[in-house]
């Protein structure tokens, strides 16, 4: 009888542990999948440009320069100096100097008037420009262009050339007037 | 020629696909037609024409006033792209991550997916998503249709943050798109390790081209241009890279003459999408309904007035109310003639109100940008029962 009873019991636990879950698997540190980058392969992709400078490639270029690649590139688009259009105008500077955009419609976002960063202008014409063939032109090109652009909206002088060292030190007027974002944080974080 | 059951069947499918290709013909008694066999992929039934609302050739809008419930339906989800809808082979796309990590990756989308998987519904809202130039003959879908639902199914960005070991120091990332723009965005690296994805599925299946195909960022309740699509590449950083599309555009000027940047959480909005131009309503019961959202987790109520913003009167939510998805709202409303103002107002659950118009415009100037504009709208019901937008001077 002592020995049914076992029997029976054990089979019971046997029925249990086979039925009961086993705790929720952890997840490793890593996974081991994916495959090491290698520097070839960053520097292939890696083409944006940060506010300091990092990023910015060998080369040079001045307004002069510019000055005819606009002509054949860029104003079809923006208009023959930049101020007319069709497409996004780049030039121009609002001598109120006070960042009115609130007040007034009609002012245009120009690159003297409201871009903070003067390395935004390379790094987006290097990236995206022209639409019709993005991603064509030379470093030399852009620096030539950058130049050209900045020079239009009275930012740096006829001569300068943008390289490097000289284009993270461009002084943008619109920078100040830029603020993070102010409002409250969430009082509750949102539900994954 | 011998008649099977075969070459009859096969026949009257014939017939019945040729009406189908010159107009959607119905039998007079469907019961009395044999139907149509098996096909390996469903289509809308043929009288159904709900499409899109093409704004340019950049863009494209949900039509709210056709659709139900919550989810969007892949083909109508809305669509904003800055270098066109890229073609991307999926057998050779792969995701770079690098900068400040120890061990820069890159990850093939095959890879990607073996990583542990998650799935959520959520909203996805274009920043700039308050169309306000169509005067009363304005749809739902061209007031706010650049704001639609889906299960995005993908893998954590915090996941393979672990996997490639972010160093100290790091405060932001770099994601950037495969497209001709090759569009970038800084993204904080809090919200990266938080509820971030990077996904590559949408209600079901992989993602639609126009959202991203195969691999996007997919960034929870924040505006969508951050959600960086056909995404290539991220970049770990110690500050913001200040893009293009982080300064020059979705930046929104304040009437103290300044501008606010990374201005990423969507707040909470409301849109009435019936009875809503183009219906026109009969008198008796009408049931009011709409979807709300907000990027600060869950809408708490939704009121809806019939008196133009008199009186106010909580709708009923459908459940369940999800975090950072759209809710549907529904509402009875007993029309019995007479010209009516009926307009919506969205709380969430940090008690944030959607704000009237003008108060928007107290704190953003005349001349405000499109960008996070959420404002209270509402349509007119004339009394001849035509529904028409609620048209607003905006300086």
């Amino acid at each position: 009888m002592t020995r049914i009873r076992f029997a029976f019991m054990s089979c019971a636990l046997g029925g249990l542990a086979a039925i009961a879950p086993l705790a929720a698997q952890q997840a490793p540190a890593r996974f081991g999948i994916g495959r090491p980058a290698s520097p070839a392969e960053i520097a292939a992709l890696d083409i944006d440009v940060m506010p300091d400078g990092r990023g910015l490639p060998a080369g040079k270029g001045t307004s002069a320069e510019g000055q005819a690649l606009y002509a054949t590139k860029c104003a079809q688009c923006h208009g023959a100096t930049g101020k007319e259009g069709p497409n996004d105008v780049l030039v121009g500077r609002d001598p109120r100097g006070t960042f009115p955009f609130s007040q007034d419609p009609k002012l245009p976002h120009t690159i003297g008037n409201y871009w903070p960063y003067a390395t935004t202008v390379f790094d987006y014409v290097r990236r995206a420009m022209p639409p019709t063939a993005p991603g064509s032109l030379t470093d030399d090109e852009v620096y030539a262009l950058t130049a050209f652009l900045l020079h239009a909206n009275d930012l740096i002088p006829a001569d300068a050339v943008m390289d490097k060292a000289s284009l993270p030190k461009v002084a943008m007027p619109a920078r100040q007037f830029f603020t993070p974002d102010t409002r409250k944080q969430l009082a509750t974080k949102p539900q994954r | 020629m011998k008649v099977t059951r075969r070459s009859l069947l096969a026949g009257a499918a014939g017939a019945v696909a040729l009406g189908s290709t010159t107009q959607a013909q119905t039998a007079a008694d469907p019961s009395k037609v044999r139907g149509k066999p098996s096909r390996a992929v469903g289509q809308r039934a043929a009288p159904e024409k709900v499409q899109r609302i093409l704004r340019s050739g950049a863009a494209s809008s949900t039509p709210h006033q056709d659709l139900m419930g919550i989810i969007t339906p892949s083909d109508l989800h809305f669509e904003r792209h800055h270098g066109g809808v890229p073609e991307i082979d999926p057998t050779t796309h792969s995701v770079l991550i690098h900068g400040m990590v120890e061990r820069p990756m890159i990850f093939t989308l095959a890879e990607l997916k073996r990583f542990p998987s998650h799935s959520q519904i959520y909203f996805l809202e274009c920043s700039g998503n308050l169309g306000r130039t169509a005067g009363p003959d304005t749809t739902p879908g061209m007031l706010a249709g650049l704001t639609s639902t889906s299960e995005w199914t993908g893998v954590r960005l915090a996941t393979l943050l672990k996997e490639v070991g972010v160093k100290p120091g790091a405060k932001w990332l770099l994601a950037e798109g495969t497209d001709a723009a090759v569009l970038t965005r800084s993204i904080p690296i809090e919200k990266a390790q938080d509820d971030a994805l990077i996904a590559y599925g949408q209600n079901g299946e992989a993602l639609r081209p126009e959202q991203g195909y195969p691999t996007r960022l997919f960034l929870p309740g924040w505006e969508g241009n951050a959600s960086v699509k056909w995404l290539r590449r991220i970049e770990v950083a110690d500050q913001p890279f200040m893009t293009r599309e982080e300064t020059s555009k979705y930046t929104e000027p304040f009437a103290n003459n300044t501008a606010r940047m990374f201005s990423f959480r969507m707040d909470a909005r409301s849109l009435i999408t019936a009875p809503a131009f183009p219906k026109t309503i009969e008198k008796g019961w009408v049931e009011i309904q709409g979807i709300a959202w907000t990027g600060a987790g869950r809408i708490r109520r939704v009121d809806v007035s019939t008196d133009g913003g008199r009186t106010w009167t909580a709708a009923n939510l459908q459940e369940p109310v999800l975090p950072l998805a759209h809710t549907r709202f529904r509402h009875l409303w007993n029309w019995t003639g007479g010209e009516a103002v009926i307009m919506s107002r969205a709380v969430d659950e940090t008690g944030y109100v959607q704000p009237t118009k003008d108060a928007l415009l107290k704190l953003r100037g005349p001349g405000t940008a499109t960008y996070h504009l959420n404002p209270i709208t509402g349509w007119v019901v004339q009394a001849d029962g035509k529904v028409v937008y609620k048209e607003e001077a905006w300086g």
